[in-house]
């Protein structure tokens, strides 16, 4: 750690007008404009069903509500992980910034898992696809430009995580530094796409071993993308990142919180009412 | 406060210089040359390059209308065919919004804003470059379908031909098969991003890089409009961005959002396009309220009018300027009471604008006014963006409107509006700032005639088009017969528009010849207010030698008139500087171009995803979606090798005759 960590206040931007940082500002401003993104696609989606046409699918026959509960759940105790995390960086503590970073990913990647099962399954068995009807393209269309946020807050998290890496000193590094992303963005992408949706079909009561052996090539990749991820996190010598960064991770949680709270309101609107 | 300035990101040593850990290639340091430009992060020159590609876009947008006006010169017409009449109309109506008057707009957020408010560049100057060559990404989209004209083996079904608002259900699948709106969808999709990115870079740098002593009611209004513009543009977006993805998905992924024949609502996307559609009039209109702000008090020698109540109805009109959208959808039945309401929040917006129109006056009120170029533009806008507003008045009475919508009345609103009020107030700026950013002045004589050329030429054009319209002729028709009595009207206006063409070459031709040949200027050749006029003309490119303290609103004025005391504090300032490795100036990058690069070669593959992609005739692959996916990987790996280069930087020291020399890889 820097010798000035200690000097390093959390609140309070000396070299801005007006105190904040600037990233700090940027990302607030983009949240109020993707405030706007997301309130566009739940009107479409709320016009639509206060205006349903004849034959549209019934939302209550085609959710799977204890599921997307669970989901919802994960996703807010994420929110946790990631407020740990910055607190562990604002104090210097990088292996905790580390391991929370990656509870934070972990979380973010069961909550997508969860759609991509809720996605294949309302294809597959309640036969409702983004163009049978006006239900799935708007339901489709919101929830996925939700989950695309959330994949999109994992890779930066992936990417903050592998930046913790980078060494103080050395001259090359760039190699090492994108193999590293792409075992961590590996390991991700195999979890939310092929691990977490067979654990819920296992919950669900499909044989695990027929789980395993049908997606062996994608755990295979996984579980050595995984093994390449520890072997990275071996502890190194002396890292640049430290308390100075406390911004950044600062910065991508109030990406991810805000990605939480338009889920409430997703949930609220487009699950739960439908049950009043 | 002279140590806290000289921490200042850009204004004195912040970070350490990024050490070469991470670099795929080295950074660019080219001061001239191509790749200077191609990699500057200097807002000046991304500003000059924005205003470039405008004024270009200005004049094909201007060719594009002539056209029309000589097809509509005479009853039964066949200058132009039918199609290419209504690619025209959607693209004079893009092009001028979008890559004309938009941009010039961003031009001079770009030039202005670090300057007027102390700094040495804007908050996030790499992503300043990104917007810039994401918006040459947007353009290059929409105009691509032009060249299917020239090269018919390019099946983009030449331009886009869906009206500038892109009304649903004509930009179904079933009605405009044609590559040309799916172009459009995407080009305007990725403006969009620019304005986006940009935007939020302009709020952070108002908001966060303002000089010791700028407080917010001390910024200049110029600085005041872009903010909130800014925000209007982040808010108002991301409706159009989220409708043109339905629209997207509509014709590409068999959704249904504006299929009748799937349940969906084509009124729905008038909903979601007024919501961005009429904040953007505010958008195109309040940075020229601003310019007109700064203008008229330099001419009339007095300080502005009214100053906190002029921004307070700047801010008002951005408010207001969100709940009027449906006066644009008065006839499509909405019922009575979304009538009646949209219909008094537009007279009330009439107020906060009205009241600027007041403050201008009493600015000009008792004051020494002398007529320069600027000035006359300046002085034609309040005059001729009132006329607009007289007309916009009368729209805003839904039975009025129920008579002009869709009519030539309504043409004659808008052009006043854009050209009478916003063209006029970019003219009159691009004039006033001439000489701070080419350092030679612009003949008052030929921009005098170019003047009258432009406001006599105006309207002969529009002014007769009230009445054409108030007699029944409808907008968006491609010819008309003898006997309808608008043969008089057209002919007048046809021949105006000649006369406003050669008005604008003129305006443009004394320019060229100015930038060559113009007599050189000074610091302040107007006798300026504002702080880019305390700086050389061109401004170097760390803009200031010492970082101002502002202690007026007129932050020159007061340095002129107190000289001894600026002085000394310049001085604290600059060794203060100079102690902490002197004048911090972010580094080029290449990546910001890579990256708007990828998106291009994405968004253009996209575009045509289902399309195979042919070479000299054969079949090389099945779809562009190969294509469309390598363009998002150069754009990721672009914005990842972005952030991982750091923002760099590295130092200018001044000596005693404001000679800089630059250092590199100093701690500090």
């Amino acid at each position: 750690m820097s010798s000035h960590a200690a000097t390093i206040d959390h609140h309070h931007d000396a070299t801005t007008s007006t105190g904040i940082p600037n990233k700090k500002l940027l990302w607030w401003a983009f949240l109020a404009s993707d405030c706007m993104f997301f309130g566009a696609l739940i009107s479409t989606h709320l016009v639509y069903r206060l205006n349903p046409p004849p034959g549209n699918a019934i939302p209550t026959q085609v959710f799977n509500i204890e599921l997307t509960s669970f989901s919802t759940f994960i996703l807010l105790m994420s929110s946790l992980l990631m407020a740990l995390a910055v607190n562990a960086i604002q104090k210097g503590n990088i292996r905790s910034t580390r391991t929370m970073l990656l509870g934070t990913m972990f979380f973010g990647c069961i909550f997508l898992g969860g759609q991509v099962y809720e996605f294949a399954h309302f294809v597959a068995v309640k036969k409702m696809t983004l163009s049978n009807s006006i239900f799935g393209s708007t339901f489709y269309t919101l929830t996925g430009t939700h989950g695309t946020h959330v994949a999109i807050g994992v890779l930066l998290l992936g990417m903050m995580y592998v930046r913790t890496f980078k060494p103080a000193h050395g001259e090359s590094g760039l190699l090492r530094n994108f193999a590293h992303l792409a075992a961590v963005c590996t390991v991700m992408a195999v979890s939310f796409i092929w691990l977490v949706p067979s654990g819920i079909e296992a919950i669900y009561g499909a044989p695990v071993g027929e789980l395993l052996s049908h997606h062996a090539v994608p755990f295979g990749i996984g579980a050595v993308a995984l093994a390449v991820v520890f072997w990275f996190a071996r502890s190194g010598g002396e890292v640049e990142f430290g308390e100075k960064n406390a911004i950044d991770v600062e910065a991508i949680g109030l990406y991810w919180h805000f990605v939480d709270i338009v889920w409430i309101i997703i949930f609220t609107a487009v699950y739960l009412l439908e049950y009043l | 406060m002279a140590e806290a300035i000289a921490k200042h990101a850009f204004t004195g040593a912040g970070h350490p210089p990024a050490k070469a850990t991470f670099e795929l290639m080295a950074r660019p340091t080219a001061k001239t040359g191509l790749i200077s430009w191609l990699t500057t992060v200097d807002h000046k020159k991304i500003g000059m390059l924005y205003g470039g590609f405008a004024i270009l876009f200005f004049l094909i947008g201007g060719l594009e209308a002539l056209m029309i006006r000589t097809q509509l010169m005479v009853p039964n017409n066949r200058f132009i065919g039918a199609q290419l009449y209504n690619e025209l109309f959607t693209m004079h109506g893009t092009t001028m919004i979008f890559l004309a008057v938009m941009p010039l707009n961003a031009a001079f957020f770009n030039l202005l804003i670090p300057i007027q408010v102390g700094a040495r560049d804007v908050a996030f100057p790499r992503l300043n470059a990104f917007s810039l060559w994401v918006w040459v990404v947007g353009a290059f989209l929409l105009n691509v379908g032009w060249l299917s004209h020239i090269v018919p083996s390019w099946q983009f079904g030449g331009a886009p031909d869906v009206g500038w608002f892109g009304y649903a259900p004509l930009t179904s699948k079933v009605f405009t098969p044609d590559l040309s709106t799916d172009l459009w969808v995407l080009g305007l999709q990725i403006l969009g991003l620019s304005s986006i990115v940009a935007s939020l870079n302009f709020i952070v740098t108002i908001i966060n890089m303002r000089a010791p002593g700028l407080t917010m009611m001390r910024l200049p209004v110029f600085c005041w409009m872009a903010l909130v513009t800014s925000f209007l543009l982040i808010l108002a977006l991301p409706a159009i961005a989220i409708a043109l993805v339905e629209v997207m998905f509509d014709r590409n992924f068999g959704t249904n959002f504006f299929e009748v024949s799937g349940g969906g609502q084509p009124i729905l996307w008038q909903h979601l396009f007024w919501v961005f559609g009429h904040p953007e009039v505010y958008i195109l209109i309040l940075p020229p309220m601003g310019y007109v702000s700064e203008i008229l008090p330099t001419f009339a020698r007095k300080p502005l009018f009214g100053y906190p109540i002029i921004v307070f109805s700047g801010v008002a009109i951005g408010f207001i300027g969100f709940g009027v959208w449906s006066h644009h959808m008065f006839t499509t039945g909405m019922g009575v009471v979304a009538t009646a309401a949209f219909s008094i929040a537009t007279m009330a917006i009439a107020v906060p604008t009205g009241v600027k129109i007041f403050n201008w006056i009493g600015t000009l009120w008792g004051g020494q006014i002398m007529t320069r170029v600027p000035m006359m533009f300046a002085l034609g806008f309040i005059w001729m963006f009132m006329l607009g507003g007289f007309s916009g008045i009368m729209h805003s009475a839904a039975p009025a409107d129920a008579q002009q919508q869709d009519s030539y009345f309504v043409i004659a609103h808008f052009h006043y509006v854009l050209i009478g009020g916003a063209t006029f107030a970019l003219l009159a700026a691009i004039h006033y700032w001439f000489p701070k950013f080419f350092g030679r002045m612009v003949p008052e004589f030929w921009g005098k005639v170019s003047f009258w050329l432009i406001f006599v030429g105006f309207n002969c054009t529009f002014f007769p088009m009230h009445f054409l319209g108030l007699n029944g002729m409808p907008r968006r028709t491609w010819t008309y017969d003898s006997n309808m009595g608008w043969n008089e009207g057209n002919f007048f206006a046809t021949m105006g528009a000649y006369l406003l063409g050669l008005g604008i070459f003129t305006y443009f031709a004394v320019l060229v010849w100015s930038f060559f040949k113009g007599q050189k200027c000074g610091n302040d050749p107007w006798d300026g207010r504002t702080l880019e006029w305390s700086i050389p003309s061109p401004p170097p490119e760390h803009n200031f030698a010492a970082i101002p303290n502002v202690h007026a609103r007129d932050a020159w004025w007061y340095e002129k008139t107190h000289q001894d005391e600026i002085a000394a504090e310049k001085a604290a300032h600059i060794k203060a500087e100079e102690s902490h490795g002197g004048i911090h100036m972010p580094d080029q990058s290449w990546y910001p171009l890579f990256a708007a690069a990828g998106l291009g070669l994405a968004a253009f593959n996209f575009a045509q995803l289902h399309h195979p992609v042919m070479m000299m005739g054969n079949q090389v692959l099945s779809s562009h979606l190969p294509l469309a996916l390598t363009g998002g990987v150069i754009m990721v790996a672009a914005l990842y090798l972005w952030s991982l280069e750091g923002p760099g930087g590295y130092h200018i020291h001044l000596d005693a005759n404001g000679n800089a020399t630059e250092s590199r890889g100093d701690h500090h």
